[in-house]
């Protein structure tokens, strides 16, 4: 049976899923949950994700949720399959502290930005100047660390491309085509760090999920 | 070398990880940070943690920060010493969704309730009514989730006691002190859960700290 993802391609939430089942080169189909009309909060839905946020995820009889959770069980069950995406032993204890980063550092701040400039002006909603501006320093602070970070090591968590890399690419992907674009440019390692990993064949094959839609 | 622990016993985070060696009957030193003083925000610590927040931790040359991926890491390499924290095999994948529903759809919450009903009065700033009530109503969600959840499973993550529910007691005692109790009172199976880890031994001791302050 093949591992299904429920959610939708533009989802940044769910590309976090479809980037890490492409690294790892592994068959899953797409299920999509119509956000609009509110499918997401339905009885069927709710089933595979008691909260009501995309994506929901199914291999056999396992049901998760969370990206994150969802990525991490892929990598580690899949460990011998296309990239590694996980270390084993010590190294992966600072693979951890920079998936953590991710997750509380870096997405709170940049998801803010995201909503304020990508998605806000698709829905025809006002951007809202004063989160922008008190965001936009934020997230100069936490580059200011990536930066030194990509300074002693190649990628986040370790030399190798790992979670800790590939939970940053959808938002990150996003803020690029915003005027946030310089935050990132201006700070050499990172900016050297953000090319190579967009540049990834499994994130192309996400973006052409993407623009099918 | 023993293990060395960074931060401030009234910290929840910093909590977090004194909670989880206590688990594991593990020795440890505990260096407290001056956080009314800054010292969380100069060079040597920043040298532990680049983000300056507390907890950091060291194990022998490994330094690691975030109080999640320090928990795990303690869990991982101690596996066979005093509770088992994870587990192994598929069963940590349904650990790893309840991890991140702690981190993403708890925490948040919690964290904003405690420095209204807590911090704000402590400090002489007025708490803001709106905000406590839209939080609770949000909180009140969140908990109907994991009283559906307890019916199904003796703990958030699996049948036994792991970081899934650990994670939690930090943030959620010191609720405890304050109206947002009731919630948590109102739903059988939650109030049994809470009731349940609070009663850990580990827990107690890791109280004992802070009442010493």
């Amino acid at each position: 049976m093949v591992m299904k993802v429920y959610g939708s391609a533009l989802s940044t939430a769910a590309m976090r899923v479809f980037a890490a089942l492409y690294e790892k080169d592994l068959q899953f189909e797409l299920v999509p949950v119509n956000m609009g009309a509110g499918e997401h909060k339905k009885e069927h839905f709710l089933a595979l994700n008691p909260f009501g946020q995309v994506p929901a995820f199914e291999d056999g009889d396992l049901k998760l949720f969370e990206s994150r959770a969802i990525t991490q069980y892929i990598a580690h069950e899949y460990a011998d399959k296309g990239a590694p995406l996980v270390c084993e032993g010590k190294p992966m204890a600072t693979v951890g502290v920079w998936i953590e980063v991710e997750a509380h550092q870096f997405d709170p701040v940049a998801s803010k930005l995201q909503w304020e400039l990508v998605f806000k002006p698709l829905f025809g909603m006002a951007v809202d100047a004063e989160t922008v501006k008190e965001n936009e320093a934020k997230l100069a602070k936490v580059l200011d660390v990536y930066e030194a970070r990509l300074g002693q090591s190649k990628y986040l968590g370790c030399d190798c491309f790992t979670l800790a890399d590939l939970h940053h690419i959808p938002t990150l992907s996003n803020l690029m085509g915003t005027p946030l674009k310089e935050l990132f440019e201006a700070r050499p390692k990172v900016s050297a760090w953000a090319a190579d990993i967009m540049g990834r064949p499994a994130w192309a094959k996400v973006l052409a999920m993407r623009n099918q839609q | 070398m023993v293990m060395k622990v960074y931060g401030a016993v009234l910290s929840t985070a910093t909590m977090r990880v004194f909670a989880t060696l206590y688990e594991k009957d593990l020795k440890f030193e505990f260096i407290p940070i001056d956080m009314p003083a800054g010292e969380h925000k100069k060079e040597h610590f920043l040298a532990v943690n680049p983000f300056g927040q507390i907890p950091a931790f060291k194990d022998g040359d490994l330094k690691l920060f975030e109080s999640r991926a320090i928990s795990q890491y303690i869990a991982h390499v101690h596996a066979d010493e005093g509770s088992p924290l994870v587990c192994e095999g598929k069963p940590m994948a349904t650990v790893g969704v309840w991890l991140d529903v702690e981190a993403h759809q708890f925490e948040p919450l919690a964290l904003k309730l405690r420095r209204e009903l807590l911090y704000k009065p402590r400090s002489g700033m007025a708490t803001d009514a709106a905000v406590v009530e839209e939080t609770e109503a949000k909180l009140a969600k969140v908990l109907d989730v994991y009283e559906a959840r307890l019916s199904q499973s003796k703990y958030l993550g699996c049948d036994c006691f792991t970081l899934a529910d650990l994670h939690h007691l930090p943030a959620m005692t010191s609720l405890m002190g304050t109206p947002v109790k009731k919630l948590f009172d109102a739903r059988p199976k939650v109030s049994a859960w809470l009731a349940d880890i609070s009663a850990r031994p580990a827990w107690a001791k890791v109280l004992a700290m802070r009442n010493q302050q």
